[in-house]
């Protein structure tokens, strides 16, 4: 589903990535750790399509199309979801609108008709109850005046209503306490299914204790420096980053 | 040129000898280039004035022709040459069409994008169809509704024959002759415009649209609107079209006065969209406007709503004399710019009642390199114990070489009063639109999602099925804003 070959990428002229590869097939789920700095959210804003990142090498293939080559709009079109970790604020728009008119749009770039109201209805409270958002959020104004447990509730909530091919999840874990975590990574539990996949980019292990990942990698310096399965990421949370930096610096 | 029946009708009135003592080939259609006292004789002959009227006129035409063009506002644009201008041509059909295929295909996209029904299409661009005598009817059903409750909503002229003893007694009285070098223009030469009388305790049934009207005669560049709603009345009265209107005449100078008695309200919103120009601005028309409403009973209110996304220039202050006591002003402003345009837009709340409040909330948007300003000022009178005004301007720009300007006035006299003004400048940020690009939206829009949801609060107090055309023209105004 997505390909990910040599991946070298900066921004303001310093280089971030520095060849990054990365496969994830239909059904996976790839967990992204590293310490700070190591350019975890980078390479979620680069996939995305963020414009003050420039991606100087490397190519990125998703379901046979080249990534690089759409525009932000287009990569969601064609099933990309970014789960941002500090969603934005829109005053006066409201949640409601908001993701009625993203659903629309993807809609309207996969050729179908808009969704009747009665269906997007239905659609709205089957995911609200997914990641336990309360009514109440949908006709307050996007991400304003949330609280961060919100937020990052109301991003896999539009997840779900979008129900992207592969959703990238970028640090969502951060600043949610134990029982937003938990209702968060059920949220991405439901939703998996065997033809899409999911990128988990995150600090902790203990996210991972809810969203089983099938592969662990870590990245270091703009490239993956070590691939494992969950084991992996509980090594890391018992004996910390080093000994796989040191390990990487002494094949270099 | 065929002569309409209205044509005629100004024949048969004026072809006898005529009485104000002065001679002008009358067969003719058109007045002569320039402004004098002939012209504004000849506009009041032509339209079968009574004298006191044309006394009227002429007061103001004397008065402007001391007055000099005001250059205090925000906006630079080459003046007009007064002399160069012809004052009345009679009412006559815009250009007529055989069919949509005729129409600049510009305009059509954008009935397109606001969905106007294509038989509107046709009746906005001129094509000459049915409909029109379908909207005649149903504006007639209308007026016998209407006329029933004994509100008279009718042409400014019409007024002027059927209920001479209304105009006269309100024509001029909230905004005066000579109050500025606009108004005084436009009290010398208007054409025509709209009158509406809301009787006592009578709430109008319905909102009252110019747009009933739209296949009347072409009230032309000086237009003239007077509302009066009597003791305890009601009415919400709607001007405009979110339809691009182009016209020839690039001077638009209208004058809109409103009174409203003891316990009285009046609401009106108004979607104004001139021709803006072309994207260097060439073309555009000027709108100086002067909108005023008084509260002259207690417990009265007039609120005003605007949406302003067109003109090249616009000068315009939609203002409210709060005369009773527990009178209440309110201004709801929207105002886009683009490209070239410029706006110097804002309102004037006069405090003069005791305990009377005004609420101001003026939403800016510019993008291009267009200059948009807010101009207001609030005056507590000396015997205004108690009033009170909160004032909130708020500005968006989209890109680097546009302009938002603040010039808030607060003229206070009494110790009692309570002002109060809120302002912010922000900017559509990267971070809003990738967000909005992530799930999807595109960014023309997303623009238009942001910017609706910056102006909520105004276009609230819009009646729904404007609101919602706003909201599309909106979107349309600020399309390719961000490259």
């Amino acid at each position: 589903m997505l390909k990910i070959n040599g991946l070298k990428a900066e921004i303001n002229g310093k280089e971030i990535l520095k060849g990054l590869n990365l496969e994830v097939k239909p059904g996976e789920v790839h967990a992204i750790m590293g310490p700070n700095g190591s350019g975890k959210s980078t390479l979620a804003s680069v996939l995305a399509g963020r414009e003050e990142y420039e991606v100087i090498d490397g190519d990125v293939d998703f379901d046979g199309q080249d990534l690089l080559d759409l525009s932000p709009e287009q990569r969601a079109g064609e099933g990309l979801f970014l789960a941002f970790q500090y969603p934005v604020e829109i005053p006066g728009v409201s949640n409601i609108n908001f993701i009625k008119t993203a659903v629309n749009e993807v809609r309207e770039y996969n050729g179908l008709p808009n969704l009747e109201t009665k269906e997007f209805m239905k659609l709205l409270k089957e995911k609200q109850q997914l990641v336990e958002l309360s009514g109440k959020l949908a006709n307050r104004s996007v991400n304003e005046g949330f609280s961060g447990g919100e937020k990052k509730r109301n991003e896999i909530f539009q997840m779900a209503m979008l129900n992207p091919k592969l959703g990238i999840l970028d640090e969502t874990d951060s600043g949610l306490d134990i029982d937003a975590l938990r209702i968060v990574a059920n949220g991405v539990n439901e939703l998996k299914t065997k033809d899409n996949a999911f990128v988990v980019v995150t600090h902790y292990q203990r996210l991972l204790d809810y969203i089983v990942p099938d592969f662990v990698h870590v990245l270091y310096d703009g490239r993956i420096v070590k691939t494992g399965t969950k084991e992996l990421a509980l090594e890391l949370e018992e004996k910390g980053y080093d000994w796989i930096i040191d390990e990487f610096k002494e094949t270099v | 040129m065929s002569m309409s029946d209205e044509d005629k009708i100004i024949e048969e009135a004026t072809t006898g000898d005529y009485k104000y003592g002065f001679v002008t080939d009358i067969e003719s259609d058109l007045a002569k280039v320039g402004l004098t006292e002939d012209t504004v004789r000849f506009i009041s002959a032509k339209k079968d004035e009574p004298e006191w009227l044309l006394d009227w006129r002429l007061k103001a035409f004397r008065m402007w022709e001391k007055m000099e063009e005001p250059d205090w506002a925000h906006v630079s644009y080459p003046k007009p040459n007064y002399q160069d201008i012809i004052y009345y041509a009679a009412p006559k059909p815009k250009k007529e069409y055989e069919s949509l295929d005729q129409v600049d295909p510009e305009i059509l996209k954008t009935f397109e994008k606001l969905g106007v029904p294509i038989n509107e299409q046709k009746a906005l661009s001129g094509v000459a169809v049915d409909v029109v005598m379908d909207s005649v009817s149903v504006a007639t059903t209308f007026k016998d509704k209407l006329g029933e409750l004994g509100i008279i909503f009718c042409s400014f002229s019409e007024a002027v024959k059927e209920h001479p003893e209304l105009v006269r007694e309100y024509v001029g009285s909230v905004v005066p002759q000579a109050d500025n070098f606009f108004s005084a223009l436009n009290s010398a030469v208007f054409s025509d415009g709209s009158f509406c009388y809301i009787p006592k305790g009578v709430r109008c049934p319905m909102e009252l649209s110019t747009y009933f009207r739209i296949n009347e005669a072409n009230t032309g560049q000086f237009e003239r609107t007077l509302i009066i709603a009597d003791e305890g009345a009601y009415v919400s009265y709607l001007e405009g079209c979110t339809a691009p209107q182009r016209d020839e005449n690039q001077l638009h100078a209208a004058v809109v006065e409103i009174v409203a008695k003891k316990n009285a309200e009046v609401k009106y919103s108004t979607v104004q969209n001139w021709y803006p120009g072309d994207k260097k601005g060439r073309g555009g028309i000027y709108n100086f406007v002067t909108k005023r409403g008084i509260c002259a009973g207690d417990n009265s209110k007039i609120s005003w709503t605007q949406v302003e996304t067109g003109s090249a220039v616009t000068w315009k202050y939609p203002s409210c004399i709060l005369k009773g006591d527990n009178s209440v002003g309110e201004f709801f402003s929207v105002a886009v710019t683009n490209n070239m345009q410029q706006a110097d837009t804002g309102t004037k709340m006069i405090h003069l009642g005791k305990n009377t409040k005004s609420t101001i909330v003026s939403k800016g948007i510019s993008a291009g390199k267009s200059q948009n300003s807010y101009r207001g000022l609030v005056k507590i009178a000396k015997g205004a114990d108690g009033a009170r005004n909160f004032s909130q301007c708020d500005s968006l720009l989209i890109g680097a070489k546009c302009g938002a300007h603040t010039f808030p006035y607060i003229e206070c006299q009494n110790k009692s009063a309570k002002v109060e003004h809120e302002a912010t400048t922000s900017k559509i940020g990267e971070d809003q639109l990738f967000y909005c690009n992530q799930r999807g939206i595109k960014t023309d829009k997303a623009i238009g999602l942001i910017v609706n949801g910056f102006c909520k609060n105004v276009m609230d107090n819009l009646p729904m099925e404007f609101a919602i055309e706003a909201r599309k023209l909106l979107e349309i105004s600020l399309e390719g804003s961000v490259g």
